[in-house]
């Protein structure tokens, strides 16, 4: 069984349009403080069930195999699989636009009024609850591997854990050491 | 002295895309060689308060890029320097997201699938704990982070209430 765990609806069977696209993810990009990527799953895995948890994981892990932002790539490739290049467009443009207006907005008034101690306290406490959404995140990416009840999925999730979180090794190496490894688990212990 | 340093932006975060792995924080001390030492677009201190910029606003980390680029060129740099920077990986996510899609009932993406899948969970656990060490430097943080948490994890409640409570716990000093 599961642990306790919110239930995640079943995904609409229906493509989202790329007004859609581009506005859902206009709204990953406005409401990412402290990272994207728990947004982007809330938005399109529990609210607008565009994606059951298996595949997002599954976009995900593929996002963040390639080089770039993972939120960025995983943008693209979320309009390319309904609406080819344009819904890749529109995917990217409506997750950049607003936080780029945002960002050159803030340091032109940051320039301006220069750090405040309150501003200060402010962020400091926005990055503890960003923290908070990645925690949840964390738990919830993790649920469809318990799901599989694989020994060697949870070794290999494990590793990945502590050689990034704990040991503060290189990404890049991580990964290249990590996934090739796994795969080779994977294909000779799955049927 | 404008066009080249439009040429140098784009040129120089259009390699750098392709080899941020893990995002663009994977190739910070890169880039923060180019803009400071090779460049002189900012000085030390201006890029420490653009780091902290471009996490303090929503959005994704590549925005520091932005930043960099608008300093360098005005909004023309910031324009180039985030798209060169996005552009050749997502060119690259674009081709993949293709052919994953295509073999789709292959048993080599499965593996592939099974076996990445489980690495990748294990790493966002590694950034949620890395943020949360650096983010919970005392107790009433902490708190913030858990308390966070389980309100995403248990209830229907949107998270912006939680960041904006917390930004406002923030600025009333109760942290």
């Amino acid at each position: 069984m599961l642990p306790r765990m919110s239930a995640e609806p079943e995904p609409v069977s229906n493509p989202p349009s790329l007004g859609a696209i581009y506005a859902g993810f206009f709204l990953i990009g406005i409401c990412g403080f402290g990272g994207v990527l728990p947004w982007a799953r809330w938005l399109l895995v529990q609210r607008r069930r565009w994606m059951t948890p298996d595949d997002f994981n599954d976009l995900l892990a593929l996002c963040s195999f390639l080089p770039g932002p993972n939120i960025v790539n995983l943008s693209v490739a979320f309009g390319a699989r309904h609406h080819g290049m344009l819904g890749s467009a529109a995917a990217f443009f409506g997750l950049m636009g607003a936080p780029f207006c945002i960002v050159l907005g803030l340091a032109s008034l940051y320039a301006h009024f220069g750090s405040s101690p309150v501003l200060q306290r402010s962020c400091d406490a926005v990055a503890a609850a960003a923290a908070g959404l990645f925690l949840s995140l964390a738990v919830k990416t993790a649920a469809p591997l318990f799901q599989r009840r694989s020994l060697v999925g949870y070794a290999f999730a494990a590793l990945a854990f502590v050689a990034v979180g704990v040991l503060r090794l290189p990404l890049p190496y991580v990964m290249l050491t990590l996934a090739p490894l796994s795969i080779l688990a994977a294909h000779f212990l799955e049927p | 002295m404008k066009d080249d340093s439009l040429g140098s932006l784009a040129w120089q975060f259009a390699l750098l895309s392709l080899m941020a792995y893990g995002g663009a924080n994977a190739v910070m001390p890169e880039i923060h060689r180019q803009a400071v030492d090779v460049h002189s677009w900012t000085t030390e201190r201006q890029f420490t308060d653009f780091f902290a910029l471009s996490q303090a606003a929503p959005g994704p980390n590549v925005l520091i890029v932005t930043l960099l680029g608008w300093q360098a060129a005005g909004l023309p740099g910031a324009l180039v320097a985030t798209l060169a920077m996005c552009g050749p990986s997502s060119l690259l996510a674009f081709g993949a997201a293709r052919l994953w899609e295509r073999f789709r009932e292959a048993r080599w993406r499965r593996v592939v699938q099974l076996g990445v899948v489980p690495v990748t969970v294990g790493l966002i656990g590694a950034s949620a704990f890395v943020l949360a060490r650096l983010a919970d430097t005392s107790v009433a943080l902490t708190g913030i982070t858990l308390g966070t948490a389980a309100l995403a994890h248990w209830t229907k409640i949107h998270p912006l209430w939680a960041i904006g409570a917390a930004a406002v716990a923030g600025a009333l000093g109760w942290v």
